[in-house]
């Protein structure tokens, strides 16, 4: 590689860099930077920085950790905007992981993040360590990780590459996670073309901690030891921050390979044991994983957070191959690796530890006054000094790599049409004649939920392990967010992930906002109220205006709705250039929430529970088809735009259901989204065995009101004896609500009523149905078959 | 007095906590027992609980076979001592020998995690004795290497033998197919969960009791399974052990 031949260069002629250090000409700099994928500006600037020329060595550390993955170089502008205080917030954006207290002296630490470009590569390896990465923010903050939800996003599932990557994937997942013992509790699988080149895998981690273990990414107490531990350092990875995460695709480039890190959960797990037990024993003063752009990033953001700098002890580092050059040690992404800092007199117990759970552990650096990241050749005595003949190879100051790295301001426009365009050689047609296309309503409602979207994830959630912790009340095949109950407490924590690209792909503001109500709704229903959001923003190259705008509008979307729920953002991660040749993919704002159940024996479920119970509507579905799965499988473009979002409606939806739920006073309850109404009721039937008797009002036209994803909608169920007490709190809440049927049939019958459905058959002609009646078995069959069957799986057992 | 149960921490181990809290659930004390220590401390019964010990890279439970807790392990039970493997813990009696049989790769290849039933087909063990009537027992699977194997004639001998301690059922507690039945989720021969070895003092099963130990999981049929285990257990630690490794198998109850 061309680094490596640069890196062995001769002292040059350019400015006089740290005495003994190799300082080449600018010309080779030149050269070098783009290869690296700096920008010239981007050199000027760390010229500015160090007030010199930066060697190879250098420029190296610099290029990933200004890589737009370790920087945030071009989102950090926007993602200042968004709200990040809150209630119980203890640790914020800037964290590993966010983490909020929850009582009883306990806190739940959680992120989301991005693999996507290592899956597009190597979908085994790339979401194996996209497991591994989010697992070790979680475990890095003193927490252990109790759950793991995956939000996947593929092409076509018909294609092969899609089921190429699909398969790898879901087992890169499962292999990882299964083995470090994180339960996999929830999840989303979507696919669109526009995912076909550039899949979206991101992973979401929750961890459980004592908050008085609450431990920080910082490297306090010049003197203390940097000890890094966990797997030894090598070739895999290198640069896969920076040559991966933050460039467009051209193609499934075989030359990126070496670029994706390795996963090896078994050193994981063993890790985790380690990491917490070092912290509980007290025996870190700081403790940060290596991820992205691996010992050059550990070390300078704890030594930036903490105000200090760090002297590296280059051949300390424990190796898997020799021969390595010296930016390779510094940049390698191996992973399972923790740098922690540590009081001299605790290190033999800090290797104790390390040696009992079978894990190398080596000192390599010391903490130093001077605000400087040193990398020296030759050792340290042991006051942490070079020794004679030691050379310095590079020195930087940490925060010109951290906080002080450039900040992009770029420029956003949108687009000059924002309508969805139709798909080829389909109508633009009046959403109000769309179910009455010749089609049954009971037809629509069987292929959207054998639709690869809408169907059964089964085939997929089982082959994680979802019940390892022993404390998911709620898993994946639950149908609604994850309850995992607190260890001795009566508490629950209940998660959900969601990321609207439908509606995003013609207007990012309002699919970040609907993305951030729907998650906390999902969150809501079972009674628990939202403790703070974590997002992963999927967007295209930034520096396209386009693009960018996309990037903007979301985060104003986010910021919006978490203000307008009262929802702090407690982290998350910003994943660009999801771009190749095809094009760029659909605008994903991947959000998830996290909330507390204070009693776990109230959660209440998405499925019905008794016949005879009685079924009420909260909310009204309005007009806005585009950008749902209706409108996908009819391969029609809605001319009645997006739905609406009205953020103040959906606070006092979230806020009536919470209070209904821990109330008492409801059964069931089920948030409609994906597939509209007909798909929600149909579901809380098939999970529950339970048909249902229904008579829908239209307030809208019958095909938004039964397929359309207008939001701040609930389906609920309650003892007839509670319905009263149900109306009554809505109402309070100043809510629509009706009472729409009956729990119990074999059949699932939805009965048009109202105005809106006036006229229907008759004025339409006949042969039309106005109805849906269809058997309970047959829309299980099609729920539980859909996706096996997009994906040419054959069921197992 | 509560009796003291291991449970054994193999590096990569992961159910060791579930299995911890599930025998306190059951009444016993319960301790964990390092894969390095080359004694069990005196309890009165072991588990080797689930997981992926040193990995699993090379296949199940081989490497785990040969740690110095093992040794002490095939030792106890020579000597009568109750032990019971679950999943990761049922792959390693099996690579060592102390249970018969071989946990090959589930039928479809892939890895499964989902709520199966088992029926016992002793109800006279000290691992079922508490079980009740038989009736099918709702427990979680999560494993990839989980179809019970043996040859024609050691399952003949099995079945003769009373060996056959669980196997798969459906809901109405009908005994799975061998293939291309769900209820048998990996493609078990003679869709066989769990099994004993000849004296039936050591027992290896591949669903997860110590997950189904609280109905707020969704079930709490594995309780009475850990519950035999610490009641035998709790007889046995107040009997002179020749005395109970001269029952085959081991009788409680009654």
């Amino acid at each position: 590689m061309i680094v490596a031949e640069r890196d062995a260069a001769q002292p040059g002629d350019a400015a006089p860099g740290p005495a003994g250090m190799p300082t080449p000409s600018l010309a080779t700099v030149m050269r070098l930077h783009r290869t690296l994928g700096l920008t010239d500006d981007e050199l000027v600037a760390i010229r500015d920085r160090l007030g010199r020329d930066p060697n190879d060595l250098e420029l190296a550390m610099f290029s990933v950790m200004w890589s737009e993955h370790c920087s945030y170089k071009s989102s950090k502008p926007l993602l200042r905007t968004l709200p990040t205080r809150g209630e119980g917030v203890v640790a914020g954006p800037g964290e590993n992981a966010g983490v909020v207290s929850i009582g009883d002296g306990l806190a739940v630490a959680f992120k989301l993040e991005s693999h996507n470009h290592p899956s597009a590569v190597e979908p085994y390896q790339g979401a194996a360590t996209g497991v591994g990465g989010i697992l070790r923010d979680i475990f890095t903050m003193g927490a252990r990780p109790i759950a793991v939800l995956d939000a996947l996003r593929f092409g076509d599932p018909a294609e092969p590459r899609t089921r190429h990557l699909v398969d790898g994937v879901v087992r890169g997942v499962g292999g990882y996670g299964n083995c470090v013992g994180v339960p996999t509790v929830g999840g989303e699988l979507v696919f669109d073309p526009s995912y076909a080149d550039n899949p979206l895998v991101n992973v979401m981690a929750i961890g459980l901690l004592e908050e008085r273990h609450l431990t920080r990414a910082a490297a306090p107490g010049p003197g203390n030891l940097v000890v890094l531990f966990g797997s030894t350092t090598g070739r895999d990875g290198i640069g896969g921050a920076s040559v991966l995460a933050s460039a467009t695709f051209a193609d499934d480039d075989p030359s990126k390979r070496p670029s994706v890190q390795v996963g090896d959960p078994f050193a994981e797990k063993l890790l985790i044991e380690a990491s917490l037990e070092l912290i509980e024993r007290g025996l870190v003063e700081g403790l940060q994983d290596l991820g992205a752009a691996g010992i050059t990033c550990a070390t300078s953001e704890t030594a930036d957070r903490a105000g200090t700098g760090i002297v590296v002890d280059l051949d300390a580092v424990p190796r898997r191959e020799p021969g390595m050059a010296p930016f390779e040690v510094m940049i390698s992404e191996s992973q399972e690796r923790m740098l922690a800092i540590v009081r001299p007199p605790r290190f033999a117990d800090v290797a104790e530890v390390c040696a009992r759970w079978g894990l190398p552990c080596a000192v390599i650096g010391r903490v130093t006054d001077d605000r400087d990241i040193v990398i020296v050749e030759g050792g340290l005595d042991t006051d942490g000094r070079p020794r004679d003949g030691a050379r310095e190879l590079a020195r930087v100051p940490a925060p010109a790599l951290t906080s002080d790295a450039i900040v992009h301001e770029r420029l956003a426009a949108p687009p000059e049409r924002r309508r969805l365009a139709p798909a080829p050689g389909a109508p633009v047609v009046a959403s109000d004649q769309l179910p009455e296309r010749g089609m049954d309503p009971g037809a629509v409602l069987l292929a959207l939920l054998g639709s690869p979207n809408l169907a059964s994830r089964r085939a997929v959630f089982e082959q994680y392990d979802s019940t390892v912790g022993a404390s998911t009340v709620a898993g994946p095949t639950s149908g609604g967010a994850a309850v995992l109950r607190v260890q001795g407490t009566p508490k629950a924590l209940v998660a959900a992930t969601d990321g609207n690209a439908g509606v995003s792909a013609a207007d990012p503001w309002l699919g970040a906002a609907m993305s951030v109500a729907e998650a906390a709704r999902n969150v809501a229903v079972t009674g628990a109220r939202p403790l703070g959001v974590t997002n992963c923003l999927n967007y295209g190259d930034p520096t396209k205006p386009e693009a960018f705008w996309q990037l903007s509008e979301a985060v104003r979307g986010l910021g919006d709705a978490c203000r307008a729920l009262g929802l702090p953002v407690t982290g998350g991660n910003v994943s660009l250039y999801n771009e190749s040749a095809r094009g760029r993919i659909a605008p994903t704002p991947q959000i998830g929430v996290v909330g507390l159940l204070s009693d776990v024996s109230r959660a209440v479920g998405p499925a019905f529970r008794s016949a005879g119970d009685t079924i009420l509507l909260a909310g009204e579905a309005g007009p806005g088809l585009a950008g749902s799965e209706y409108a996908r499988i009819a391969g029609v473009a809605p001319e009645d735009g997006q739905p609406a979002l009205d953020l103040e409606l959906e606070r006092s939806l979230q806020s009536f259901v919470v209070e209904a739920a821990q109330g008492g006073i409801l059964r069931s309850a089920q948030d409609v989204s994906g597939g509209g109404f007909a798909v929600a009721l149909a579901e809380a039937a098939i999970w529950s065995g339970l048909g249902a008797n229904v008579r829908l009002p239209i307030s809208s036209s019958p095909a938004a009101d039964l397929f359309g994803e207008s939001p701040s909608r609930l389906i609920l169920s309650t003892e007839p004896r509670h319905a009263a007490a149900v109306e009554l709190l809505a109402r309070q809440h100043g809510l629509p609500i009706e009472h729409i049927g009956t729990v119990g049939s074999e059949r699932l019958l939805v009965e048009l009523a109202g105005a809106g459905a006036t006229g229907a058959a008759e004025e339409r002609g006949s042969g039309v149905a106005d109805a849906i009646d269809v058997a309970l078995a047959d829309l299980a069959r099609a729920w539980e078959h859909g996706l096996p069957r997009a994906l040419g799986w054959d069921t197992v057992g | 007095m509560t009796v003291r149960v291991g449970v054994v921490v193999f590096p990569g181990s992961n159910c060791d906590r579930d299995t911890l809290r599930g025998l306190e659930l059951a009444g016993a004390e319960a301790v964990a027992l390092w894969h390095e220590q080359a004694s069990l401390d005196g309890v009165a019964a072991v588990v080797l609980p689930g997981g992926f010990a040193y990995g699993d890279y090379l296949r199940a439970g081989v490497i785990a076979r040969f740690s110095p807790v093992m040794r002490a392990v095939a030792a106890f039970a020579a000597d009568g001592g109750l032990v019971l493997g679950i999943c990761n813990g049922f792959q390693v009696l099996a690579e060592a020998g102390l249970v018969p049989g071989a946990l090959l790769r589930n039928r479809g290849l892939r890895f499964l995690g989902r709520d199966v039933r088992i029926a016992a087909e002793r109800l006279d063990t000290p691992f079922t004795a508490l079980v009740g009537d038989g009736r099918p027992l709702r427990l979680p699977i999560a494993h990839g290497e989980g179809c019970y194997f043996a040859d024609e004639a050691t399952l003949d001998e099995l079945e003769r033998d009373g060996q056959v301690l669980f196997r798969y059922v459906d809901a109405g507690g009908t005994r799975a197919r061998a293939e291309g039945d769900p209820a048998n989720p990996n493609g078990s021969l003679r869709a066989i969960a769990g099994v004993l070895n000849a004296h039936g003092n050591v027992a290896g099963l591949m669903p997860h009791p110590e997950r189904a130990s609280d109905a707020l999981l969704g079930s709490d049929d594995g309780l009475p399974i850990l519950r035999s285990l610490v009641e035998a257990a709790s007889r046995a630690a107040h009997a002179p052990v020749s005395e109970v490794a001269d029952r085959a198998p081991v009788a409680v109850g009654s």
